[in-house]
């Protein structure tokens, strides 16, 4: 059983919001601890740690995943867009306008998880994926109904319950969009 | 978590070799054992990473079916066009499961190869045989309103939380393995998962390095799919029972039914004797209320579970008539 002292460092290089970080990570360090410890993107929330709350989502490659639940290690030549990279306090993404149009959200602490959620949820929904509460799984286009919304971001706990102002954002950019 | 050494594997026999390494696993999207190795029920003090490895297809096989690469994500696999038409019981399962974060980074064989989610297991100060063995079940006298009624043992009452294991099940999946010694081999998915018995630590008839590299359906069969859950919240929860079921029929009978429940048992429940005796039955209630009584006979509750019983009964009555009716 190899103790800590007897490992040596994994060298990683990540590629977050465009910019290029070469780290020496304990090959223990999540995905979520090397953005938030590692390269000082506190952006993305710790909340459960365990990928049952969302707060710590981030989009790999587009994709939205739980940054807790995968480790560092693993995702060199991914693309991997956090908050900060999603807009600026100047430039604000589309979905961070609508969250403050619409108010969706009251602490604040699940928002930015809630925003890379809905960027992904809304791009998998553009390619016609289907959800649970789909009628026909093999229509081609479900539409993106408000029911359809709820069920694609049941990944992502809002301790305020603000989904109602939540919901009401990402319909409006979904709505902008199609 | 407990440290541990991280290697990346090219291709699927040099992954299965380095994990014949003691202490070592398998990580592919890591939403399971990431957790688990956070709480230090797992600790495995090698990691083999297969998430890149070339097994990410969805292939048409040469008899009309599919070939499902072990590291299809979960989502991936829902979204499918030709499981979406052919196989829609699978992408019901699969949507029905996790969040939209999990399911994209979940893979097929991790999916199938998750543990229990029984609380006990996942509490290290109490007694579990399956995290400790021979340590006790903490269950059997406990709060076990999500465990077993059917093929558990006095050693072990947890039941396998897969959604997408119960619909492959109802379709006769096959699964494809490597060996760290090269062989490769095809075996029934119902051939995978073991009923706990004495040693409910041994969850599947996997070697401790056999790397399952895809998963096989057969040809779509006649009839309508469909995945019934029934859980505690409307999204993102494990079954409480669920329901997948295949029936077609002729006229005002039934052809063929097949169905297989999650989240009675320690694997996917299927119960082919009871389904042969649904052939030729007239399509109405009493048939599919007399086949979730069948179906359920030697159930066994724990107190806080015993609603399951009932609960499976209706449930698969239910299925069976909607999919008769639809």
């Amino acid at each position: 059983m190899p103790t800590e002292a007897q490992l040596p460092p994994v060298s990683v290089t990540l590629t977050v919001n465009h910019a290029s970080h070469s780290l020496n990570l304990d090959a223990r360090t999540t995905l979520l601890d090397a953005l938030r410890e590692h390269i000082k993107l506190s952006g993305s929330k710790k909340g459960c740690d365990h990928g049952q709350c969302g707060a710590c989502t981030v989009l790999i490659n587009g994709r939205r995943i739980n940054s807790c639940l995968t480790l560092a290690v693993m995702h060199d030549g991914d693309e991997i867009t956090t908050i900060e990279g999603l807009g600026s306090p100047d430039q604000l993404h589309p979905m961070q306008a609508a969250f403050l149009k619409h108010d969706g959200f009251q602490c604040g602490y699940c928002t930015p998880g809630q925003i890379c959620s809905a960027v992904g949820m809304l791009s998998e929904a553009a390619k016609g994926w289907p959800s649970h509460v789909t009628e026909d799984v093999a229509a081609t286009q479900p539409q993106l109904t408000d029911a359809e919304i709820r069920e694609r971001m049941s990944g992502n706990i809002c301790r305020c319950a603000a989904y109602p102002n939540i919901v009401a954002s990402i319909r409006d950019v979904a709505e902008q969009s199609s | 978590m407990k440290a541990f050494t991280y290697e990346r594997a090219n291709d699927a026999l040099q992954a299965a070799k380095a994990a014949a390494k003691p202490g070592a696993k398998f990580i592919a999207g890591g939403t399971n054992l990431l957790d688990l190795m956070k709480l230090e029920i797992e600790q495995p003090t090698h990691l083999v990473d297969v998430s890149r490895l070339p097994l990410t297809q969805i292939e048409d096989t040469s008899d009309g079916g599919l070939r499902i690469g072990s590291q299809v994500p979960n989502s991936d696999l829902a979204a499918d066009q030709r499981v979406r038409e052919r196989y829609p019981v699978l992408s019901q399962a699969l949507l029905a499961g996790a969040s939209g974060q999990l399911r994209n980074k979940a893979s097929t064989g991790g999916n199938l190869l998750q543990r229990t989610r029984c609380y006990f297991f996942y509490d290290t100060n109490r007694a579990c045989n399956k995290r400790t063995p021979g340590s006790g079940c903490s269950a059997m006298e406990g709060f076990n309103r999500i465990h077993a009624v059917l093929g558990a043992s006095d050693h072990c009452i947890a039941t396998h939380p897969s959604d997408m294991a119960v619909a492959l099940t109802v379709l006769d999946a096959q699964i494809e393995t490597i060996r760290s010694d090269g062989q490769a081999r095809r075996f029934p998915l119902s051939e995978l998962h073991r009923l706990p018995g004495d040693t409910p630590h041994i969850e599947t008839t996997l070697e401790p390095s056999e790397l399952i590299t895809g998963v096989l359906l057969p040809p779509p069969p006649k009839g309508k799919q469909i995945y019934r859950k029934v859980r505690d919240r409307a999204s993102y929860a494990f079954a409480l029972v669920s329901v997948a079921a295949i029936v077609s029929i002729d006229g005002t009978k039934l052809q063929e039914a097949r169905f297989a429940f999650g989240g009675v048992a320690h694997k996917p429940w299927r119960v082919t004797e009871v389904e042969r005796t649904l052939s030729g039955k007239v399509i109405d209630d009493q048939t599919f209320i007399e086949a979730g009584e069948l179906a359920l006979t030697g159930a066994k509750g724990h107190g806080a579970n015993d609603f399951k019983i009932p609960l499976a009964k209706r449930t698969l009555a239910r299925t069976l008539a909607d999919a008769a009716r639809a």
